[in-house]
């Protein structure tokens, strides 16, 4: 049941794009079009449940001091085998991302599951909430590239859509429309779910919020 | 002469064009979170800057040096990440042992870079575009000025959304995003500028 609560945390409640507002930069970026966005979806999922594992394996054995250091060398390992593995096997994908896909190595979201989560908690339920925060990235992904390749480019996974070809808005799929559709996915949220977004992109999302010291900023802000 | 006309259209490109936060979605994190008070986006846009063109000059020589001359170009992206990440520790400490006021202006926002996209993106870019070493120099220089202007322009906006009321469920983020996209509009305008530069 707990398991089940922590699969589902990911996916719904805690959705880490659209509710925890983490990763926000592959998330504009790659969603111009839904092919993209499912090969960068799958490509986070794979590092996540991976590194989850890792981590979470290692968590007696790695000293508190040098933590963060060691997970990005963990996370970097496992972005390198995605890298490596698209550029054999789906090359246009790997094209499409360019440099976005080794770029997981510093997506918020890989980092801090694994100090808020895989650092604390056993093998299993590591790998549990890999799964369900990687499929409520791919699910936020794929929403936005949906909604701007259907009526940004009048298509769907490339597919030509008879009448919305003709009459499409192409600033969906260039860099303004990036932000004005992730705006109005976090509006409908905000109107829609019970579990509000953060009011503020802030600090405690961020992994390096430890090492800064959080308290530090907000001091400073005042 | 045609060297510096080249440098300096990298630097246009990479200041205007190719915008780092507003076209290539690199930094977003910072470009959001840090850009509530003028005097914060600065500090952080001018550490930023410091820290792209430091991580250049050191990333570049490894990837051209040790990287290629091996044939590990596979090790790219831990490499770099590893560097920027001792880089930044660095200079942190630097900083704090002989410019203890620098240190307290900049210091809070250097840690935070250690993670920020734009940092890797920069010097992973400068390999994939083939630039030399004063290219890349130039290009990271021009892509941390780029960040701090669009750092200040944002800052400069949500100023004046603070004291504005959107509907209920645009409050807070969504809002912020709204005004983003219309900054980002106003940059597709510099889509020509390179081409007619010299013309």
């Amino acid at each position: 049941m707990n398991k089940m609560k922590t699969l589902l945390n990911g996916i719904l409640k805690e959705n880490p794009v659209l509710v925890l507002l983490l990763g926000t930069c592959p998330t504009l970026a790659v969603t111009a079009d839904a092919k993209s966005a499912l090969g960068m979806g799958a490509a986070a999922f794979f590092v996540l449940v991976g590194s989850n594992l890792v981590i979470s394996l290692l968590r007696n054995i790695i000293p508190d001091k040098v933590r963060i250091p060691s997970y990005i060398v963990i996370i970097a390992g496992f972005v390198t085998i995605v890298e490596m593995l698209m550029h054999a096997f789906f090359p246009s994908i790997y094209e499409a991302l360019g440099v976005f896909l080794s770029l997981i190595v510093v997506n918020c979201i890989i980092l801090g599951r694994a100090e808020m989560f895989a650092s604390k908690n056993k093998v299993v339920e590591s790998i549990i909430d890999g799964v369900g925060m990687g499929i409520g990235f791919l699910f936020a992904l794929l929403a936005m590239a949906v909604i701007r390749e259907v009526f940004g480019a009048g298509s769907f996974f490339g597919m030509e859509i008879p009448f919305l070809k003709d009459y499409c808005f192409p600033i969906l799929t260039s860099a303004p429309g990036g932000f004005f559709v992730f705006g109005l996915l976090i509006a409908a949220v905000n109107k829609f779910s019970t579990r509000k977004p953060k009011k503020e992109f802030g600090c405690e999302g961020c992994p390096s919020a430890a090492t800064c010291g959080k308290t530090k900023c907000e001091k400073e802000a005042e | 002469m045609d060297m510096l006309k080249n440098l300096i259209i990298i630097m246009m490109t990479s200041v205007l064009v190719n915008n780092y936060v507003l076209t290539k979605f690199l930094g977003i994190c910072p470009f959001l979170g840090v850009s509530k008070k003028t005097n914060q986006a600065v500090g952080m846009g001018i550490a930023v800057t410091f820290v792209m063109l430091l991580a250049t000059a050191v990333t570049w020589p490894i990837q051209e040096y040790v990287l290629n001359a091996f044939g590990l170009e596979y090790l790219q992206t831990i490499v770099f990440i590893l560097v920027i990440a001792a880089l930044v520790q660095l200079v942190e400490m630097f900083l704090k042992k002989s410019i203890p006021a620098l240190h307290a202006s900049l210091g809070i926002y250097l840690p935070l870079i250690t993670t920020n996209c734009a940092v890797l993106g920069v010097c992973k870019n400068n390999i994939t575009d083939e630039f030399g070493f004063v290219e890349s120099l130039v290009s990271s220089l021009g892509a941390g000025l780029g960040f701090l202007l669009a750092m200040v322009l944002f800052a400069g906006v949500r100023s004046r959304i603070e004291s504005s009321k959107p509907p209920k469920s645009f409050e807070g983020v969504p809002i912020t995003l709204t005004a983003a996209a219309i900054v980002a509009l106003s940059f597709l305008g510099f889509g020509g500028i390179i081409e007619n530069l010299f013309a």
